[in-house]
């Protein structure tokens, strides 16, 4: 490409996006519909893994110590414990710990204030790093000289993981078939706004344009959609997304889900956006033009 | 120069044989025109010299290309030494008469320097000079297609092809048209015309060569288009 052609191209470019105004309006809105709500599934999935993470970090499981143990052997255990790969805290809670936690949980029912805490055993708080590796790690535990037994909701983990997975992949699904329905969309889009132009391109054919050079105007109007659609896309996420998160903020008092601030995803959005628009509109636009440079 | 050997041309689309072996020559600076009846295989010629069609058999030469061996990447460097006029114009409305001019010198990668001396030349040529910054919608029919003579004349061609250049234009601006390519012919370019215009083609008193069925029927230097044939 000549040096003096590129300022042309790009000249071209902005010149038939702005002629081409109500087009050039309906795809990058087309388009940038499409990102948002692509966008919002893929927030929506790492939000809701993030607070899975989260659900499942707190995750933990009781091994009570042999009732033959005092406090402080028990304790002593705490190492063998900490030495299981999976393990990502543990902690010793006492008979007298464990007693006051029991009447504590009964409303400190007076009924049950003289029981003598030696009826109890003492036991280790164990937080997993890894939930699915769970049962596991409850095994390796078991195996350790004074652990007696293990208490440990198996079944809610699972469910943890069963509900993970079927999140992560009900949004790649979404985010792949909207991927392919926004690139059809786009494509018809594209094909809209340069089918009106026919005639222009024939006359170019006909005074000696190269495909080259009939295809790069259109190429640069591509890019100028892709872009606009990933600018305005962003815009639109960030405003549903903090709207969304405020509301969630206000009703949810007891903060049981944890909203991701848009800051911090705001990186991988721009160049996820930015990448797709761009893609798109290239390709969209390098494929409707080839259907004009048969003359 | 444009040479036609013996050209034959078969559409694929419906098997019609548009031309049955046509042979003719026009040297460097010619005037000619074409004429003949509809459907005679006027416009089949047209497309063959720029390359929009193919031939069967035979061969053409333009200038220094022969399109029965061009690759499709030198179509684009042939059109560029042929100028063409269309008979509805083809302007690109939302460029000026100017713009319409530059658009097709940026095509042939003219420079900038290039385009501002090239297009007030060939506007005054042309008698348009004044309309540089109008619309075509501003422009009148005669006006429209003196600009696009303009555009074709602009970079500069070896030969000027004309198809129907007068055909959507009343008599005066029809003559005036002509005696633009006239004048065109005057500096040294080729200028092949297609018409169906009788008395225009008399008027000026050129090489003409008749075609019918995809034939020749006559080519005579200052011929005639031949009131009792057609």
């Amino acid at each position: 490409m000549r040096r003096i052609n590129i300022g042309y191209y790009i000249r071209e470019g902005f010149h038939g996006a702005g002629s081409h105004g109500f087009m050039t309006f309906a795809s990058i809105g087309i388009m940038a519909s499409c990102l948002v709500i692509m966008g919002s599934f893929v927030l929506l999935a790492i939000n809701l893994e993030r607070n899975l993470d989260a659900l499942m970090a707190e995750n933990e499981f009781l091994a009570y110590v042999d009732e033959t143990y005092s406090d402080e052997e028990g304790q002593a255990l705490e190492a063998q414990i900490n030495a299981i790969d999976n393990v990502a805290q543990c902690r010793y809670i006492s008979r007298e710990e464990a007693k006051e936690n029991f009447v504590g949980e009964l409303d400190n029912d007076s009924l049950y204030a003289d029981l003598p805490a030696s009826v109890l055993r003492g036991r280790f708080s164990i937080q997993v790093k890894d939930i699915s590796q769970l049962a596991d790690t409850i095994a390796q535990t078991r195996e350790i000289e004074g652990i007696a037994d293990v208490s440990a909701a198996l079944d809610v983990a699972n469910g943890f993981i069963t509900l993970r997975n079927v999140t992560v992949i009900i949004a790649l699904i979404m985010v792949v078939v909207l991927v392919v329905v926004s690139f059809f969309i786009i494509s018809n889009a594209i094909k809209l706004a340069t089918s009106g132009r026919e005639g222009e391109i024939a006359i170019m054919k006909m005074v000696g344009a190269t495909n080259a050079f009939v295809r790069w105007p259109f190429v640069v109007e591509g890019i100028l959609l892709g872009v606009g659609s990933a600018v305005l896309a962003t815009l639109v996420q960030w405003g549903i997304y903090e709207l969304l998160a405020k509301a969630v903020n206000v009703y949810s008092h007891v903060k049981l889900v944890y909203i991701i601030p848009f800051q911090e995803m705001l990186r991988t959005l721009v160049i996820t956006f930015g990448g797709i628009g761009l893609t798109v509109g290239i390709l969209g636009s390098l494929i409707t033009i080839n259907k004009f440079l048969k003359v | 120069m444009i040479q036609f050997t013996n050209v034959r041309k078969v559409y694929d689309s419906n098997l019609t044989e548009a031309l049955h072996g046509v042979s003719f020559v026009i040297e460097d600076g010619e005037f000619v025109f074409l004429v003949g009846p509809s459907g005679s295989g006027k416009s089949t010629i047209m497309k063959l010299i720029t390359a929009e069609e193919r031939i069967t058999s035979g061969g053409i030469i333009v200038g220094e290309y022969d399109l029965g061996s061009l690759p499709k990447r030198k179509v684009p460097y042939l059109r560029r030494k042929l100028g063409i006029v269309f008979q509805d114009f083809r302007l690109i409305d939302n460029r000026t008469v100017r713009g319409n001019l530059e658009f097709a010198m940026r095509v042939v990668d003219a420079t900038n320097q290039q385009i501002v001396q090239r297009i007030p030349k060939v506007l005054d040529l042309v008698g348009l000079s004044a309309k540089e910054d109008c619309y075509p919608s501003e422009l009148s029919g005669g006006e429209q297609q003196r600009v696009a003579i303009a555009r074709a004349l602009v970079n500069n061609p070896e030969t000027i092809i004309a198809d129907e250049p007068t055909g959507n234009l009343d008599p005066e601006r029809s003559y005036e048209i002509m005696c633009i390519l006239e004048k065109i012919n005057q500096l040294g370019t080729t200028v092949l015309v297609v018409t169906h215009e009788r008395d225009l083609v008399n008027c000026f008193n050129k090489r003409v060569i008749s075609i019918d069925s995809g034939l020749i029927t006559s080519d005579m230097e200052n011929g005639l288009y031949d009131y009792e044939t057609y």
